[in-house]
């Protein structure tokens, strides 16, 4: 089975998706982050979505999941480069995925994370 | 069924081909009040005439719906496509093809034969009104949409700031077009702040809200914050009669307002800046 890879980059985690989504591999991506959030002890990681151009509601709910994962974790989740025809479809299904932190692009959503003491 | 019913009549009005076109013209000049060059009506009517002819004399006879009469109601699709975005007025039209009834009678002359005629001009009349309407249901269709592109610009405040002054009642549609129109430029321009100036809308109902809090929602999905300035008094006092809660959305009296804060958010000193560029 594909499984997204997680990068790890200072005290955060990347998780860059650049492929269609299909629901095992969402679940394969919960589970792995939770054990390199504890593996790496990271403080933040950033999903960026760039590349994602449809969603449904079992996606708006894998982000809210990995989110409050990460949280227990001790560790923050920033979203990145939601496309606006995904953050229309999130809003019309009535997921504002309130508690996520977002960010336009990757480097903000870094340094949004540093600002908030995650970093180093 | 042959062309019986028309008799000779075909063959007649071949014969006074010219003079039934100077009659024709006539007419209908009288009503374009010079509005289209003599030339040009001349040609139009003189083919238009030819292909109604062809098509009468043609086996199908009476019956427009027919293949035979394919090449006058292509010719009567331009021409009234043509008149309306020319702005001519539907009886203006409609008389191109009537006023042949009048032509034909008093140059060829009415006998029995005439009233099936008459019927496939009626015809033919009325497909050509149907066409103008649909041409102008197309123009006003046409430029509604140019409207909807036109009233929603999106303008750069500040690097990072953009402002989207609403100007005019924002229905289902138009909040459609604003939504994606924000949240693409701040994409485009990597702005993390989004002004929605509402001076210029006359009213906020709860729809209005509805829609503006949707594209707010959708913008912090994405990583940007939206505030919302130029709030009317009026509308301030409709929007708290309302009950409508803009909850923890940021909400300013000016533009001006709005964009000190945005700026204060940013971190950005103003004068610092001015100096930096030299001005």
């Amino acid at each position: 089975m594909e499984r997204l890879p997680i990068l790890k980059i200072g005290s955060m985690l990347l998780v860059s998706i650049q492929v269609d989504l299909r629901d095992d591999m969402v679940i394969a991506l919960q589970e792995d982050l939770a054990d390199r959030i504890v593996e790496t002890g990271a403080r933040g990681v950033v999903i960026d979505i760039t590349a994602l151009d449809i969603v449904d509601s079992f996606t708006g709910r894998m982000l809210a999941t990995v989110a409050a994962l990460s949280r227990i974790l001790d560790a923050e989740t920033v979203v990145v480069g939601m496309r606006p025809a995904v953050a229309i479809t999130l809003v019309e299904l009535g997921l504002s995925l309130d508690g996520i932190k977002t960010a336009l692009n990757v480097e903000r959503g870094m340094r949004l994370l540093s600002l908030g003491g995650a970093a180093t | 069924m042959t062309s019986e019913p028309f008799g000779d009549l075909i063959e007649r009005c071949r014969a006074a081909e010219d003079d039934l076109v100077r009659r024709w013209r006539a007419d209908v000049a009288a009503s374009l009040r010079g509005r289209i060059s003599e030339v040009e009506l001349d040609k139009e009517l003189r083919d238009l005439l030819d292909a109604v002819l062809s098509a009468v004399g043609s086996s199908q006879g009476g019956d427009t719906k027919s293949p035979a009469y394919g090449e006058v109601r292509a010719l009567l699709v331009d021409l009234s496509r043509a008149r309306a975005l020319q702005g001519f007025s539907p009886s203006e039209t409609a008389i191109n093809v009537f006023t042949l009834k009048r032509a034909v009678r008093e140059v060829v002359g009415a006998g029995a034969e005439f009233q099936p005629f008459s019927d496939v001009i009626d015809d033919l009349g009325l497909f050509t009104f149907e066409t103008y309407a649909r041409a102008r249901e197309e123009v006003i269709a046409q430029q509604a949409e140019q409207l909807l592109e036109l009233a929603t610009p999106v303008v750069k405040l500040w690097p990072g700031v953009v402002a989207l002054p609403l100007v005019g009642t924002l229905d289902s549609a138009r909040a459609q077009v604003v939504m994606e129109k924000l949240l693409q430029t701040l994409v485009d321009t990597g702005s993390e702040y989004a002004i929605i100036d509402i001076t210029g809308v006359p009213a906020v109902d709860t729809q209005v809200a509805q829609h503006l809090l949707k594209t707010i929602v959708a913008a912090r999905l994405m990583g940007a914050e939206c505030i919302i300035s130029g709030i009317r008094p009026q509308i301030a006092q409709t929007i708290v009669a309302l009950g409508i809660e803009f909850g923890d959305i940021a909400t300013k009296a000016t533009l001006a307002d709005a964009l000190m804060l945005a700026l204060g958010r940013i971190g950005v000193d103003v004068a610092a800046e001015m100096s930096k560029r030299g001005l």
